[in-house]
């Protein structure tokens, strides 16, 4: 006999610390006693993101969320709304009106996400094109090819306001105007999917769960700019990703998306695949339509703007995965709908790879100005073990830190700027007490520098000066007057460099050096790393009047530095000691210091 | 398949929407495996073949395994969503092979819900949302 309602309660890490599991059997208790307990089940559940708001239990299929809820409420909730049928007003969180929920703060308290690219992503069988045209798949290709004139269409787009995705945030309508009203045979539209940033993978998960929806978006620009062919230019490193845009592709054909004469039309366009061979500097425009016309990926100087002199010398629209998803939807559901979403200056929504020391690491959707606090505690539930939020990083290599004194900040493309950050295209690695900014710092410099194609000498050779000083910090080596040259050079690369990639290669060390100075004094001046991850500034002691000599650390030790007689005080090698800590998180007795 | 033509598309999405709703021709109960590279990698292959081992074992006809992309909750990979007529629709997070089993056994079998899997809807759907 099934149940006929489900009582779930959250037992998410927040919410089992507020006396969920009381309340779960106080449910059980009371259903037991009505004699409920074979026509309602009552359910533990994972964290449902309302960690502030613990405990939080769901009715289902009525779905209705009540939050703060303790034991004593449950015989209400049972007799209430189970028996009587009326939910308990004073309990409940407030559902989402959903035909008016275009504005982020009336989200905030309810639904945290809000879907426009990740809509099919979870939802349909990327391989079967039906169940994209089962959701409005082509349609706004279709209203494109017969209601609208190539104007119509940049003009929805302007009143949209959509801006680029991937990084810089350029309006996407000026890229299409300008390209369209090019005069020339040959035009291309350009798809980049050459996602590279550490720590990101929104476009891998777009294009895995829903490549109808870029590829439409593409069909969409070839007709509005007046191209006959498309190149989606992905990374060799997403191979699933590739085989189903394959599939995707062949499909559209077969269905008549994509080649001669496209539903009827008269219209011709077809998209072909580039791999790329997994440089990041092919994630900047130029260099990737280089690296598509079969040359080594180098930038070139701009102006020419590909809207101009792109790709093979002809006009081209260069547009990121994340932006073309948004395109069918603000055809269907128009501009003005779209730009409802978001903020004055950045409309819609933004997807973020939410990664590093969060308890929820995931792929969210949030309309633009979300605050960082409902991404972190809210959406994210929180820093893992309950340490403290130190900042978190956005936009990758070319982006910066933004610390806990902006948590409230709405995150859009103006406010991130003046933060000293960037949108980037959407990483976001969230950090606490333990990560040192220097080290952090010079993860993201080593990773330009690595990359960087070498074309330039602001960035080839300043982006390895500026590793030697954070190297030079990270061993104490370094004195105060080595920040001014850092600035310089920072300075230097920032106003010479030919590319994105060179332009922003000083960013995590400008921007962690606004916020976290008195971290990095503290390893110039005091030769002291106060989280304790520069290895070379840290000491590994066994305090010999607290050593027990159980002999614990000994044998944890990875590499057998650590020596000593049975219950007598030990001693490390520090000659051996490769300061892994081993040692320090396996002693009982607190006899081993890190300084 | 002919290529479509622009009304073509417009009865085809009839045609493909109304397959979906109408009882006869639907399946009773869908499975949908989150099989991006992520789940794949979290083991979602593993989920996908129990799934079909213990549907095959208890002899369930009209259920439906579908691929499905990355729902985006990395945290609880392999994700679920299991889609019963009679039933809310459920997604479950951290699905190994033995929850699986349980899935099938409890939620499609009995229609109880598997304790301590079970993952709130990221977003509403945006077919639901007013234009």
């Amino acid at each position: 006999m099934p149940f006929k309602s489900f009582i779930l309660v959250c037992n998410g890490t927040c919410c089992a610390a507020d006396g969920a599991q009381k309340l779960y059997d106080a449910f059980n208790k009371e259903l037991e006693q009505r004699n409920l307990a074979t026509t309602v089940q009552t359910v533990r559940s994972g964290c449902c993101g309302l960690c502030d708001k613990g405990p939080v239990v769901k009715i289902l299929p009525d779905d209705v969320t009540y939050v703060n809820v303790s034991a004593a409420d449950a015989a209400e909730i049972i007799s209430g709304h189970i028996v009587g049928g009326k939910p308990v007003e004073r309990l409940r969180l407030d559902n989402c009106d959903t035909t008016n929920m275009l504005r982020f703060d009336d989200f905030a308290s309810d639904r945290k996400q809000f879907r426009i690219v990740l809509r099919n992503c979870g939802v349909i069988d990327p391989e079967n094109i039906d169940e994209y045209i089962a959701r409005d798949g082509y349609a706004a290709l279709s209203t494109v090819l017969t209601k609208m004139e190539p104007e119509d269409v940049v003009n929805e787009l302007k009143i949209s306001g959509l801006r680029g995705r991937g990084g810089a945030g350029f309006p996407t309508w000026q890229k299409w105007e300008f390209t369209r009203r090019e005069k020339n045979d040959v035009k291309y539209v350009v798809c980049n999917a050459d996602e590279g940033d550490p720590g990101a993978y929104m476009d891998r998960s777009t294009l895995e769960g829903d490549p109808h929806s870029v590829l439409e978006a593409m069909t969409i620009c070839g007709h509005t700019i007046g191209a006959a062919r498309g190149f989606i230019y992905i990374r060799a490193e997403y191979p699933l990703a590739i085989k189903r845009l394959e599939k995707a592709l062949a499909q559209a054909r077969e269905y008549g998306f994509l080649g001669e004469d496209i539903l009827g039309s008269g219209f011709s366009f077809d998209i072909d695949i580039r791999l790329g061979a997994g440089a990041f500097v092919c994630g900047e425009e130029t260099a990737l339509l280089t690296s598509i016309e079969g040359n080594r990926g180098m930038p070139k100087p701009r102006p020419p703007f590909p809207s101009v002199k792109g790709l093979f010398g002809r006009p081209t629209v260069i547009n990121n995965v994340e932006t073309l998803a948004n395109i069918p939807v603000i055809i269907n559901r128009g501009g003005d709908w779209f730009s409802k979403i978001g903020t004055e200056t950045s409309k819609g929504t933004k997807v973020f790879a939410l990664t590093g020391k969060i308890r929820n690491t995931g792929l969210i959707e949030v309309p633009m100005g979300t605050t960082l606090r409902d991404i972190v505690y809210n959406i994210g539930g929180g820093i893992i073990n309950g340490k403290k939020f130190k900042a978190v990083q956005t936009g990758g290599p070319s982006g910066g830190v933004i610390t806990a004194d902006y948590l409230d900040t709405p995150i859009d493309y103006t406010n991130l700027q003046r933060l000293g950050s960037i949108m980037g295209s959407g990483g976001m690695i969230v950090m606490d007490e333990d990560d040192c900014m220097v080290d952090i710092t010079k993860f993201y410099l080593q990773f330009s520098v690595d990359e960087s194609c070498g074309k330039c000498a602001p960035c080839r050779i300043g982006g390895r000066q500026l590793l030697d000083f954070m190297n030079k910090i990270a061993s104490g080596k370094a004195s105060v007057d080595d920040i001014d040259h850092i600035r310089d050079i920072a300075f230097a690369m920032q106003k010479a460099s030919l590319c994105g990639l060179g332009q922003t290669t000083p960013n995590p060390v400008i921007s962690t050096l606004k916020y976290f100075e008195d971290e990095y004094m503290a390893h110039i001046v005091d030769k002291r790393c106060p989280s304790h991850k520069c290895k070379a500034l840290v000491v590994y002691r066994i305090v010999p009047e607290k050593c027990i000599g159980c002999g614990v650390c000994a044998r944890r030790c990875p590499v057998t530095a650590i020596s000593g007689e049975k219950r007598s005080p030990h001693l490390i090698d520090q000659e051996a000691c490769i300061k892994c800590g081993e040692c320090f998180k396996a002693c009982k007795f607190n006899a081993i210091t890190i300084n | 398949m002919a290529r479509l033509t622009i009304e073509d598309l417009a009865s085809l999405r009839e045609r493909v929407t109304a397959k979906k709703s109408s009882a006869e021709d639907a399946p009773s109960c869908r499975i949908l495996i989150g099989m991006g590279t992520c789940g794949i990698a979290a083991g979602a292959q593993d989920t996908f073949d129990a799934f079909r081992e213990e549907l095959q074992h208890s002899g369930i006809t009209g259920a439906v395994i579908t691929k499905t992309g990355c729902i985006g909750q990395c945290y609880s990979e392999p994700t679920v969503e299991i889609r019963k007529t009679g039933m809310p629709d459920i997604i479950y997070g951290n699905v190994d092979r033995e929850t699986a089993v349980k899935i099938v056994r409890k939620h499609i079998i009995e229609g109880s819900l598997v304790e301590d899997h079970i993952f709130d809807k990221p977003s509403p759907d945006i077919m639901d949302i007013a234009r």
